[in-house]
């Protein structure tokens, strides 16, 4: 099998520029990287055809090894075809993302950064067990050893049965943010995290 | 005519009932019936192909009159009928619980009515590579499946769907374009693409150049399949998309790369070359994977590195390169496509009942809803692998076959199996303790919805609340309910199926059936193959 040097090196080109390019944050770059990947991968298909040949349509006195390889050419036009749709598809989405955030860049995944920001303490998991584990709380012992009823207001709204909730409705919302000891506030997320501010499709249903 | 000549039916249904839900995209009513129907009518024609594939052994089709080596050829053995039953089945409940939340919610995003065409394409796709002979069919199987599954992954085009799917899309495109340049080196090397061909003919190659081709597609396939050092992508970008596509992702997508790992590993590069490299890979997906997992409070997340972990106990399966381990890693996949499936289906129905789906912000889900409690539990311990389900018999046949093999190596994954079993068991543990069983009132930050007193539990159409829409509708239960079902099913007919797995681990490993079925008689001449039937 002969190879064409220069489409080589031409490959060998768009293959560095195509690695270069997918590495950015910018993500026009990134598409731009992988356009080029892929052109480079038909160049390689085309060099596994061997050299240029005639063109495959059978006449009885051409010899068989004097035609061009046409399976190569049909796995590119798939190739072809295939990395177009994907092409148009990372368009749509980077406009989008443009639309959405205003920038041309990957976003840092928040739950990610949330978990990795996480300490290893577990306020649930690691905490004291109470003494008192009925449903009907006299002096419930919360792991700073004291009442979990003696906690402000809020918090002993919650504790109260069900019948009582009902006539007051925000009751419910505020038991979200009644207070804490202090060693559980690590375990807490700042304003603005995931979980203060469900994702459309998380909470209100 | 024989019934396994009707197996490029498994992707022309699917592909016609895209075509007519792409017509009939304003009546969302007949799309759904179209949808369901064809595809209902697909996984019936795949049971009798397993049906023929159980009997006769394999058969291969060729497609457009070209002789095996040089047209496209699909094969039906016992391993691709076993995998398309199974998919289709899952796919099947999947897009019943779908229809169902459309239904519930009422069709008010106009993007949904894209969903059951770009589903369907899904579902070909699947089915194109679990049935394709040669690889660049198997290239095109992958990005049909892959097209799909980016436009569900951004279906709606919120900020969170949007930046995941960047990071999907850039993912599976690398590694699409690393399975083109294998192919394109295989084809350079060997002249041909046929799977059946190139297992004959990639043997008489120099072992350097051999080895080179068997790890790009490892590694091409290695991405796809989510394992160890190539997984980062997944527990980044699925648990945005919606449940149900979350779901069919977690269990089949994964999946079509192990099975084309398997079909590398088992049909073209026969033998121990790369045995140990792979299950150091096993053992590092299981064990980073879950410990992963633990870290997690979202519940999607959670189940997303799990996934990636159980990955590792099917490459265990596939790296022994025997009959028991093969034959255990067979069942493996069809048991985790079922399970995982269903968990994530069950996360979607408790973020709809507990309106989250953070641990933090869960509880009390058990006195709420003893239904959804007993949905997650049997999956969850199934996924653990508790001993009378599935999971456990499929573990126990992973590391019966590994005591078998009896080396350092394999021992330790034994040993990481267990542990990564009993890490997956704490994992899911701490999901019930803290979604299920404490009292909301307990959790960190608890939903609005859990604390709201009992009326909301019955609200429906029509309820005096000013919730609007149902909590658990009866289809979403039902279609969860049904694959969970499945899940026990698997555990019954466990003898069975692990006969079935058995002899598709042997003709495997045999290669001959396969050959013999695409080739014909005359194999090593290679021409003149008839693509009958045996």
């Amino acid at each position: 099998m002969s190879v064409n040097l220069t489409l080589l090196i031409v490959m060998g080109a768009l293959y560095a520029c195509g690695i270069y390019l997918i590495l950015e944050r910018s993500l026009t770059r990134v598409l731009l990287g992988l356009m080029l990947l892929a052109n480079a991968t038909n160049l390689l298909i085309l060099a596994t055809g061997g050299y240029a040949g005639l063109a495959p349509l059978f006449a009885k006195d051409i010899a068989a090894k004097d035609y061009n390889d046409p399976l190569p050419q049909a796995l590119i036009l798939t190739s072809i075809v295939i990395s177009f749709a994907v092409t148009a598809f990372m368009l749509g989405i980077i406009y989008r993302t443009w639309l959405l955030a205003r920038q041309d860049e990957i976003q840092d995944d928040a739950e990610d950064r949330r978990v990795a920001a996480t300490p290893s303490f577990d306020a649930e998991d690691d905490a004291e067990v109470p003494a008192e584990t009925s449903e009907f709380p006299l002096t419930m012992l919360g792991s700073d050893g004291m009442d979990i009823s003696d906690r402000g207001a809020s918090g002993a709204d919650t504790t109260l049965h069900a019948g009582r909730q009902a006539d007051q409705p925000p009751a419910t919302v505020l038991a979200g943010g009644r207070e804490m000891p202090a060693e559980h506030a690590p375990a807490e997320e700042k304003p603005g995290s995931l979980n203060i501010d469900p994702s459309p499709e998380g909470g209100g249903k | 005519m024989n019934i396994a000549s009707l197996a490029p039916l498994a992707v022309v249904l699917p592909i016609l009932g895209a075509a007519l839900t792409f017509l009939l995209i304003r009546h969302t009513r007949a799309q759904r019936g179209v949808s369901i129907a064809l595809l209902s009518l697909t996984l019936a024609l795949e049971c009798l192909l397993l049906a023929s594939a159980w009997n006769g052994g394999t058969a291969a089709v060729t497609i457009g009159g070209w002789l095996p080596p040089f047209g496209i050829v699909m094969v039906v053995d016992q391993f691709s009928s076993l995998m398309l039953v199974v998919s289709s089945a899952v796919s099947l409940a999947v897009l019943v619980y779908a229809t169902g939340q459309g239904m519930a919610d009422g069709d008010h995003d106009a993007p949904v009515s894209i969903f059951h065409p770009t589903y369907l394409i899904l579902v070909a796709g699947v089915s194109n590579a679990f049935l394709s002979g040669d690889l660049f069919n198997l290239y095109v199987g992958f990005e049909i499946l892959l097209t799909a599954s980016y436009v569900l992954m951004t279906l709606g085009g919120t900020g969170p769907r949007i930046r995941a799917g960047v990071t999907y899309v850039v993912v599976s495109v690398v590694s699409s374009v690393l399975f083109l340049i294998a192919i394109a080196m295989v084809y350079g090397a060997t002249g041909t693409v046929n799977m059946a061909d190139l297992a004959l003919k990639l043997g008489d190659l120099d072992p350097g150049t051999r080895t080179l081709l068997h790890v790009m597609l490892l590694v091409a396939f290695g991405i796809k399949a989510a394992v160890f050092p190539l997984s980062f992508w997944l527990p980044d970008s699925y648990p945005t998309a919606p449940a149900p596509v979350t779901a069919v992702f977690a269990g089949l997508l994964t999946k079509v790369g192990v099975y084309a790992m398997v079909r590398t590993e088992t049909l073209l590069f026969p033998g121990d070359t790369l045995n140990t490299p792979l299950m150091v890979a096993a053992l590092l997906t299981m064990v980073v994977g879950i410990l992963g997992a633990l870290a997690q409070s979202d519940i999607k997340r959670l189940l997303s590195f799990t996934l990636v972990s159980h990955i590792g106990y099917m490459v265990f399966g596939l790296a022994m390169s025997s009959v028991a381990g093969l034959a255990a890693a067979v069942f493996y996949v069809a048991h985790h496509i079922t399970i995982q499936t269903s968990l994530f289906l069950v996360t979607g129905l408790i973020e709809r009942r507990g309106g989250s789906s953070s641990v933090d912000r869960l509880g009390g889900l058990a006195k709420l809803s003893p239904m959804l409690a007993l949905l997650f539990f049997i999956p969850a311990m199934n996924l653990a692998g508790i001993p009378p389900f599935s999971g456990f018999l499929g573990k126990v046949g992973l590391l019966q076959a590994g005591i078998e093999l009896g080396t350092p190596l394999a021992y330790a994954l034994v040993i990481g199996g267990v542990v990564t079993s009993l890490l997956t068991l704490l994992a899911v543990a701490r999901v019930w303790n803290r979604a299920f069983w404490r009292r909301p009132t307990d959790a960190e930050h608890p939903d609005p919805v859990l604390l709201a007193p009992q009326p909301v539990r019955v609200a429906g159409p029509g309820a005096k609340l000013n919730s609007t829409v149902t909590l658990l509708p009866r289809t979403m239960v039902g279609s969860t309910a049904a694959l969970v079902m499945v899940g026990v099913a698997l555990t019954v007919f466990a003898g069975p199926l692990f006969g079935l797995s058995d002899r598709a681990a042997r003709d495997m490993l045999d290669r001959g059936p396969y050959i013999h079925a695409v080739l014909g008689d005359a194999a090593v001449a290679g021409t003149t193959g008839a693509g009958g039937t045996r």
